[in-house]
């Protein structure tokens, strides 16, 4: 073994290739368990009654009738959860299940449990709801005026701000410098206000669970989720369990991208699984993952930017404004971190303030906070770059953070790749291609924190020398793939000697969910150590037949040689015959690794778009698109490739078309496929994706997250296209068709 | 209202079931057959990942009601591969590594199929707008068109 514990700088056999992933032939032929995919006998179906009113004091449940329908089983209410008449209710178990009161359109008030999904659906239709309709608001900057509707009371921290209602709970500001000085050295200020919408994770697999819970406290949860040891905290919390009793199990996910970070239905299907006696299965339909899952927060947002003529950026000020629905949210303080996290400023300062109003509970969404506070500085920048006539990628170059820099939210940076892979952009034929009539080039940074957090892993040595990996965080896209080939390699053996599986709840300790791009990085880094105290124990096993020190033996390519010439003259032994023999060695063999995870290393990324706009219909083609990542190291380069497009495509969504609309009765208008309209094929160009590899100091292979970053820059990349397109500067998303015609049209009247 | 008695051919095999008249085909394939994998993931007719074949033309079973299979050919992705050879548009999904969850898969590779045989030739544009219906989250859609391509490329040599 290496005396180093970082080894990127060695020659990989398995890391950087692009071996098929275990899960793949299940996926591809129908097999894989889906959140829905399970049945077991006895079992029932459950379907939830929600809120038609945003906002609604609830005076009556009266379920009484449809008890009475043949076939139900079982209905609750919030009665039926002990936390409320304790007085200790959480946030989470209020959004499951609405009390006093329902709080936005589609908050759940009661479900039954029937023999057929169709009896469940009839006893909905007999359940009395008796409500008393408050007045409800939906928008950031109304909800924050003094005389809005209040929505949730008693959340307001100490250090908010006066002048605001009471839907204002939290502040946050960050920065350093003096600002005012700053603006001074300016010879050009631009200064703009910004409105994102909410924008849904979009998943294609509704949230889907399956309970059984026994009158004695045990419970068995399966369901699709990004994290089951969250989903075990917070359902053994609601239901007053041990954590100990509730085993979850996660299925194969259909997608999260953040939003199956937490529990929606979950409580619901153990409450009526424990009052029927039998296995309940509850799946959401998508009406109602609009409704009550979801979505990331809306902003509004001012940004102040200042700028030499020669293109130094003097001072940079951001106020961000971000409602996350009817409980409060942290959210807007990663806005607040991530605005200016690409620049190295003298002077900086953002604000952010958190406001509650009738609508979903927020869920994160992919780097949250970030793509909205991002969208507006990138915005400014370019609007600078144009009416001073510089060259975007220059500009950002030369005001670019870099090693040493004192973060805008703090932290100095330690190697960051930022600058290589804006330099990669400008090298790339993309960036000086051609450009033809109501056509425009967009660019934009994006910068996210990246994760590391509680990981365990076990590696166990099978009698035949084969790897089971066995680890806590659902796969989402490909991760068992690289986990595999980073055992593989620090083993030295072949990656189809590997299989890694991810077990239940009980079945290992804690991990964190899989967010924060965390996965590869921390339970890769678990692994590569488990897979070292693995090959340490069979390096003792081998001293012990060899009769040597163990010291004196080392691994190298999957077996144990004598470490040098002194040890003595000794055949490899493999670790097929390690394996084989350990029986009579010590007993089977195995290594752990349990961890909070450090270093994650934060990440950049830069993306390049070309737009053309069709001033007849306001309608805006994507032409081509190209994302720049810095990866640390890519262990499969097909999956950082895909986490590269697949943010870069959402984001292009959330720039174009994704938006939440409510009505001014306060109810979700858009509440489905149809009209909340994600990307799909015939919309999008081919989207290139270049991998960096700056590594990470703080892996043993240098990995880096790369799950997040990318849908931070599509915001400003497309706005910025599309201003420069049509020569209006844009500072509304999404800019659908009829908002880009109607300020194309504004134009010509205007003259 | 009492159940209606159907008789289908799915895959290939003859099989039978009785619905409730307002029951999707959706619902029948997964809740009864336990043919699950045939997703749902909006019930609207919108995303694809319900998609199979019906006397061979290509549908959202979310949208067809269970009775309405009476006398019919389905196919579904568990048809697909031949034993344990997988369907070249299947393969080519692996090796280009067109899947991340995976729940959108089994819809395309259904449509995908659907397109091949009418149009063994498509081009970039003709397999985009075919496969328009069927919503994916996680991919861009990039690695999807390229696999399906090199498949229709490879069936035609």
């Amino acid at each position: 073994m290496s005396p180093l514990d970082n080894t990127y700088e060695k020659q990989f056999k398995v890391i950087g290739t692009r071996p098929p992933r275990p899960d793949g032939i299940e996926k591809v032929t129908g097999k894989a368990q889906y959140g829905a995919d399970l049945y077991v006998p006895d079992m029932l179906y459950a379907k939830i009654l929600r809120s038609p009113h945003p906002h609604a004091k609830i005076i009556s449940i009266d379920t009484s009738e449809a008890e009475k329908l043949d076939g139900v089983k079982a209905v609750v209410t919030s009665k039926d959860f002990s936390k409320f008449s304790d007085n200790k209710p959480s946030d989470t178990l209020v959004n499951c299940i609405a009390h006093e009161k329902a709080l936005y359109d589609g908050h759940c008030v009661a479900a039954v449990a029937a023999l057929s999904n169709t009896i469940a659906k009839s006893a909905l239709k007999l359940i009395n709801v008796e409500y008393e309709i408050l007045p409800h608001v939906t928008d950031v900057d109304e909800a924050m005026k003094t005389d809005s509707p209040i929505v949730n009371k008693g959340y307001v921290l100490e250090n908010v701000p006066k002048g605001f209602s009471e839907n204002v709970t939290s502040y946050y500001e960050f920065g350093h410098g003096d600002l005012d000085n700053g603006f001074n050295n300016a010879d050009l200020i631009v200064e703009r206000t910004f409105k994102t919408e909410a924008a849904h994770q979009g998943y294609i697999e509704p949230h889907a669970c399956l309970a059984s819970m026994t009158p004695d406290g045990k419970a068995d949860l399966w369901c699709c989720t990004q994290g089951h040891y969250n989903v075990r905290a917070l359902c053994a919390d609601i239901m007053g369990m041990e954590s100990s009793q509730l085993r979850v199990t996660p299925s194969e996910i259909g997608g999260g991208f953040g939003g199956k970070t937490t529990i929606f239905i979950e409580p619901i299907a153990l409450a009526l699984s424990l009052k029927s006696g039998k296995p309940v299965k509850l799946v959401m339909t998508r009406d109602e993952v609009f409704k009550a899952t979801g979505p990331t927060v809306s902003s509004s947002m001012d940004v102040k930017i200042g700028m030499t003529k020669d293109g130094v950026i003097t001072a940079g000020e951001a106020n961000l404004r971000y409602q996350g629905g009817a409980f409060p949210n942290g959210t807007v303080e990663m806005g607040a971190q991530s605005a200016f996290a690409a620049y190295d400023l003298k002077a900086v300062r953002t604000k952010g303030w958190n406001v509650l109003t009738n609508r979903p509970k927020q869920a994160a969404y992919r780097a949250p906070g970030a793509p909205q506070a991002i969208y507006a500085v990138e915005s400014v920048v370019d609007e600078l770059c144009q009416k001073l006539n510089l060259d975007p990628l220059e500009i950002r170059i030369k005001n670019a953070a870099k090693k040493g820099t004192k973060s805008s939210y703090g932290p100095t940076f330690d190697d960051i790749g930022l600058i290589a892979t804006l330099e990669a952009a400008k090298k790339h034929p993309h960036y000086l291609a051609p450009l033809e009539e109501n056509q425009g080039r967009g660019l934009s940074c994006g910068f996210w924190f990246n994760f590391g957090g509680d990981t365990c892993v076990t590696l166990n040595v099978n009698f035949d020398g084969t790897i089971g990996v066995t680890e806590g965080n659902p796969d989402i896209g490909g991760s068992r793939a690289s986990i595999s080939q980073m055992a593989a390699e620090e083993l030295g053996i072949s990656y189809d000697k590997v299989r890694t599986i991810i077990a239940d709840t009980n079945s290992l300790g804690h991990n964190e969910v899989t967010d924060g791009s965390r996965v590869t990085f921390a339970v890769g880094l678990a692994t590569i150590k488990a897979a070292r105290a693995a090959i340490k124990e069979m390096c003792k096993r081998v001293s012990l037949i060899w009769g040597i020190d163990e010291d004196a033996v080392r691994w190298e390519n999957g077996s144990a040689i004598p470490a040098g010439p002194n040890a003595g003259q000794f055949d490899p032994m493999s670790i097929e015959e390690i394996a084989a023999m350990s029986s009579q060695t010590g007993g089977p063999i195995a290594g752990h690794h349990e961890v909070n995870a450090e270093g994650a290393g934060v990440s950049f990324g830069v993306h390049l778009a070309d737009v053309e706009v069709d001033k007849e219909t306001g309608s805006t083609k994507v032409l081509r698109y190209t994302v720049f990542q810095d990866a640390g190291k890519a262990i499969h380069p097909s999956y950082v490739e895909g986490q590269m497009q697949g943010g870069a495509v959402q984001g292009i969504g959330w720039a174009l078309n994704e938006e939440y609309i409510y009505g001014e009765d306060g109810r979700l208008q858009n509440a489905g496929f149809l009209d909340y309209r994600i990307p799909v094929a015939s919309d999008l160009p081919m989207i290139e994706p270049v991998i960096l590899e700056i590594p990470n100091p703080g892996h043993p292979y240098g990995v880096r997250g790369v799950g997040e970053t990318s849908i931070v820059p599509p915001l400003a990349a497309i706005n910025n296209a599309v201003s420069r397109a049509t020569n209006i500067r844009f500072s509304e998303l999404p800019l659908s068709p009829p908002k880009v015609l109607s300020s194309l049209k504004k134009e010509i009247n205007d003259g | 209202m009492s159940q209606v008695h159907i008789k289908t051919k799915i895959n290939g095999d003859n099989i039978e079931f009785l619905c409730d008249p307002e029951e999707t085909l959706l619902d029948i394939l997964r809740d009864k057959l336990h043919l699950t994998g045939t997703k749902e993931g909006c019930g609207t007719g919108d995303c694809g990942a319900c998609s199979i074949t019906l006397d061979g033309k290509l549908v959202c079973s979310c949208l067809v009601l269970g009775a309405e299979a009476d006398n019919s050919e389905i196919s579904t992705i568990e048809g697909m591969s031949n034993g344990e050879k997988l369907h070249p548009l299947q393969q080519k999904f692996l090796d280009h590594a067109a899947l991340q969850c995976g729940v959108c898969t089994p819809g395309i590779l259904v449509a995908a199929k659907s397109l091949l045989e009418k149009n063994p030739d498509p081009t970039e544009s003709e397999v985009r707008y075919w496969l328009a219906g069927n919503l994916c989250r996680c991919t861009g859609y990039d690695k999807i068109i390229k696999a399906v391509l090199d498949a229709a490329k490879e069936m035609r040599s």
